[in-house]
């Protein structure tokens, strides 16, 4: 009874809150007052049932908290550790991802392969931003401004030069995490909120700059004409071209794994790691703050620009209106839904984000709403992720031996 | 025996107060001293400038690393002053929670190793082979603290005394000449400290590491310290043996007579 | 040099400083008490003038007119602001008190970006025109071109509107506990203050003064749409941090140099750029003095 009442209270709470933006609708042209009560009878509905979810949600969180065991997660990892430690398992479905993955563009349209690309793109993206974000957690909100940069260097060079995309692939990343140390340089003694702001306004001014500077980036029209990955001068078609173009997103991705991967279990990685769990520890353990946070920065910028450099040739045409705040929100909701740290985690949360609005038309136009709504149902209900990091589990029975041998 | 830290005259101003004033304190080699004084003497202060954490108002800390140069500390950045050979613990645990109790170690060893971004990508031999020595130092040192089998653990996942050997063992992993403990013993049962007391001492002897602790524990500073500093209110009130510090009537007067005999 | 011309820039800056001065507080509020940058406040500000806008077209399409829909609107409109403001903290922060500050902070962001797209869906994606609430006064007539009355007006009510904040923090009961609360919360909670109700009253004071920026931009500026909340809300909160954050008067302080800043940068640079100024000035403040300009510096204990 108890709940039922605060049930009702909630959803006649919501329905008063969303009654001047839900209900009414003025048309101030024709004079005109559109009512739409029906809203206001689903408001009503859906938040009854929504507040008994919610607090049945929050007390299990809270149940957790003070067991201080969580058994729900120890199942899932039980049954991730199988998936992904057991190395049968763990080979069959890489193999079955692969062949798919090579399948793919021969079975699918080339709108499809394109949209593929651009997830796989976004994949790449992912996993720069978890390095800075989830490995070395310094938040960056102006993360699509490497991205930026990267598309421009090779639109420029290409256009300008006449340099073509291999060349300019490794400068785009490099350009990329030469201004991720540039950014990273004035915040360095920032604490850890601030960032967000001038990560932010860091966005915002490549963006301003790409728009206005006409003469070299053309402005808001962008710049068109740039050339299409080649393949040592061999003459492609434009469907070839596209399935050439995703097969090489694909190796891209790959090599974003595995050195990511190799990276987040080095002596690199762990400190990135150490620096998000405690600033403080960190430094007294004699790790050098300031050049861990600067190669955080700049090497998630690396990935960036490199994925800026494909994304010019993918698309032939560059404009400012494909940087915007917007791009960083999505790159960091595939982050945070994947799993701060976990590359697997971040591969599946960018195919699903970029892909479903695609497919789901009806769900494009909720697409930003429901990103929204995930970023706040995740931190509270599952902050670690989908799928959370399965950290790496050294093999010490040969150090255990030698010690009983000793003894 | 040689000297290895020596601090003049430190002094730490916070706004208006002045939480360290003009205290002086030597360590010398194999030596276990302790730092001890009521609550809020300003112990941890003390600590703080000396490991670079705070940047001390005045006073000079001067270090010399055994075979190496005297250098003088103040104002350097705290993973520089650890690199030179101190390391800390914290009297508010600050281990890396979601990190495994191995890795928390092995994050010690960060300063000692060299593998840069190339390096760690492309795992060559020398990479391979440093890694190898991390993970078996680290193990070792766990080992040494009596966390070997809770190794792939979560760092949060320890009990308390756990955790605070873990954070010995996370400090022993920099190659110090000098260990800075800030009450290593508090929060433990009273089984759980005297085990601690055996360990220090073992630290002392078979690490060739000299100790400097703060602990409100009596029982175990006056066991096992060659010599004690007591602070009050910012000031040094009284050195020496445990012996001198156990009859010094201004030491009383500030225990109120609590604890010291014991 | 044409004076007239700076003037104008004078107040323009005044004007927009006023404006990040209103949002501004709320942000630098919430951030003295549970240290969360909320990033939704922006969008607070978006619905109040959203709001007001849909409460004035309805009553001047129901025959009201005149001041009545301006006051009327208003206080629609800020009643509305807390309602969302209050609704916000329970859902997205409250939550997560306690939790690692990453995540609060990914929380506000979630929260802003579904505000405004609830607010796009709900409403239009177009921009949509705001009446003139705020009437042509004719005693400005004589100095009109320099200083309009929508300039005046806003400029009055910001200031009525920080003199009564000031007295409502210094001088009440529940301003008394915001300011022991912000102090040191756990303390504050020890000594008998309900620290939940002062957070919430937080967000009420916070969102009921972006209501007020709300309503006053949108009958000034003419039109509003659902992102603008955005870009005043990521200004207000860089004045926050320019000023110092936590710091009442620095809010202010920070908000004015920021508007000026900007209306000079568009008045004599390039209106294109102004942004790029505007964080400039941001990251060079930092650098200087990274606490902000009224903010005292720190040491965290360890
Ligand atoms: N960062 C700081 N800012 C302001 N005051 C501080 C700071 N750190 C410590 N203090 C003050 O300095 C004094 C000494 O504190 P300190 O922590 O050094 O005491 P302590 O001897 O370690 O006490 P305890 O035995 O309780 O740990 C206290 O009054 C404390 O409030
Ligand atoms: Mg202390």
């Amino acid at each position: 009874m108890q709940s039922f009442k605060k049930s009702v209270f909630v959803a006649l709470w919501f329905m008063f809150l969303t009654f001047p933006l839900l209900v009414v609708r003025v048309n101030t042209l024709k004079g005109e007052v559109e009512w739409r009560w029906m809203n206001m009878l689903w408001v009503g509905i859906v938040f009854f049932i929504l507040s008994y979810v919610w607090r049945a949600a929050l007390e299990r969180k809270g149940q957790k908290k003070a067991n201080n065991l969580d058994e729900d997660g120890e199942e899932i990892l039980g049954f991730r550790q199988r998936l992904f430690q057991d190395p049968v398992i763990y080979r069959k479905v890489i193999a079955a991802v692969l062949i798919a993955a090579v399948i793919f563009p021969f079975v699918f349209s080339s709108y499809q392969i394109n949209i593929m690309v651009l997830a796989l793109i976004f994949v790449v993206l992912g996993l720069g931003l978890n390095i800075t974000v989830g490995l070395a957690g310094l938040l960056d909100l102006g993360y699509v401004a490497f991205f930026g940069i990267g598309a421009y260097s090779y639109a420029l060079l290409n256009t300008l030069y006449g340099w073509n995309f291999w060349f300019c692939l490794p400068i785009g990343g490099l350009v990329g995490a030469l201004f991720g140390v540039l950014l990273g340089f004035p915040i360095l003694r920032l604490r850890g909120d601030y960032l967000a702001i001038v990560t932010l306004g860091f966005g915002s001014i490549a963006k301003i700059v790409f728009e206005n500077w006409d003469g070299l980036f053309k402005g808001a029209s962008g710049i068109a004409n740039i050339e299409r990955p080649g393949f040592f001068g061999l003459e492609m078609s434009l469907e070839q071209s596209t399935i050439y173009t995703y097969f090489l997103m694909v190796l891209m991705v790959i090599f974003t794994v595995f050195v990511v991967n190799r990276l987040k279990d080095s002596r690199i990685g762990r400190a990135w790691m150490a620096l998000r769990e405690d600033e403080i520890a960190c430094v007294a353990m004699g790790i050098d703050m300031a050049r861990t946070k600067l190669s955080a920065y700049a090497f998630g910028a690396f990935w960036a620009g490199l994925a800026g450099v494909i994304f010019s040739a993918r698309n032939t045409y560059i404009n400012p209106n494909s940087f915007t705040f917007m791009e960083s929100a999505i790159v960091l909701s595939i982050v945070v839904l994947g799993g701060m740290g976990s590359i697997i985690g971040v591969i599946i949360a960018a195919l699903a984000l970029i892909l479903m609005p695609e497919y789901l038309r009806a769900f494009a136009d909720y697409r930003m709403l429901a990103f929204g709504g995930i970023m706040v149902l995740m931190m509270i209900f599952r902050p670690q992720g989908l799928i959370s990091d399965v950290r790496r589990k050294y093999d010490l029975s040969a150090l255990q031996k030698k010690k009983e041998a000793k003894t | 025996m040689s000297v290895l830290l020596e601090v003049k005259g430190l002094t730490m101003d916070f706004g208006g107060l002045r939480a360290v004033d003009s205290v002086g304190l030597e360590v010398r080699q194999g030596e276990i001293v302790a730092l001890i004084g009521p609550n809020g003497a300003g112990k941890t202060t003390f600590f703080n400038c000396v490991t670079g954490i705070y940047t001390p108002t005045g006073g000079d800390v001067l270090v010399h690393p055994p075979g190496k140069k005297t250098r003088r500390i103040n104002g350097l950045k705290p993973n520089v002053i650890t690199t030179t050979g101190m390391a800390r613990t914290f009297q508010n645990i600050r281990l890396f929670p979601n990190m495994t109790v191995l890795e928390n170690v092995m994050i010690g060893r960060h300063c000692r190793t060299t593998t840069n971004i190339i390096g760690a990508v492309l795992r060559g031999k020398r990479t391979r082979a440093q890694e190898r020595e991390t993970i078996e130092k680290s193990y070792r040192l766990l080992e040494k603290v009596g966390l070997a089998e809770l190794a792939g653990e979560f760092a949060n996942n320890l009990p308390y005394g756990a955790q605070r050997r873990l954070e010995i063992a996370r400090a022993m992993a920099t190659d110090p000449f000098l260990l800075l403990l800030d009450e290593p013993a508090a929060g433990m049962n009273p089984q759980e400290t005297h085990e601690l007391d055996a360990l220090i001492v073992r630290i002392r002897n078979e690490g060739n590491m000299s100790i400097l602790l703060i602990e409100h524990d009596m029982k175990l500073v006056m066991n096992i310290s060659d010599r004690i500093y007591v602070m009050e209110y910012g000031k040094e009130i009284a050195k020496g043996t445990p012996q001198e510090i156990r009859n010094n009537p201004k030491v009383i007067e500030a225990y109120l007579g609590e604890e010291v005999h014991a | 040099m044409d004076w007239a011309y700076f003037v104008e820039l004078l107040c323009s800056g005044l004007v927009r400083g006023s404006i990040y001065a209103l949002i501004a507080l709320g942000y630098t509020m919430v951030y003295g008490i549970i240290q969360l940058i909320n990033f939704a406040h922006g969008e607070i500000y978006m619905i109040g003038a959203f709001v007001a806008l849909i409460v004035s077209g309805a009553l001047t399409i129901y025959g009201f007119s005149g001041v009545s829909i301006l006051v009327l609107a208003a206080l629609i409109a800020a009643v509305y602001a807390a309602a969302y403001g209050i609704t916000l903290e329970r859902i997205a922060y409250r939550p997560l008190r306690g939790a690692p500050r990453l995540s609060p902070l990914i929380s506000a962001i979630g929260a802003s970006l579904f505000l405004q797209n609830y607010v796009l869906l709900a409403q239009t994606p177009d921009f949509l025109p705001f009446p003139a609430l705020i009437p042509d006064f004719e005693f400005m007539e004589p100095i009109a071109h320099i200083v309009g009355s929508p300039e005046l007006v806003i400029l009055v009510v910001t200031t009525l509107t920080m003199i009564g904040l000031t007295v409502l923090i210094k001088h009440t009961k529940i301003g008394k506990a915001m300011r022991a609360t912000q102090q040191d919360m756990i303390m504050a909670r020890l000594t008998g203050v309900n620290v939940d109700r002062v957070i919430s009253v937080t967000f009420v004071i916070g969102s009921v003064l972006a209501a007020i920026g709300g309503v006053l931009v949108g009958s000034y500026i003419g039109q509003i749409n659902f992102y603008i909340g955005f870009m005043v809300g990521v200004k207000a909160f860089t004045a926050a941090v320019l000023g110092g954050i936590g710091n009442i008067p620095g809010a202010v302080i920070g908000a004015l140099v920021l508007g000026l800043t900007e209306a000079f940068a568009a008045g004599y640079v390039s209106s294109a750029y102004e942004d790029v100024f505007a964080f400039g000035l941001l990251v060079l403040i930092l650098i200087v003095r990274p606490a902000g300009i009224l903010g005292k510096a720190v040491k965290q204990k360890v």
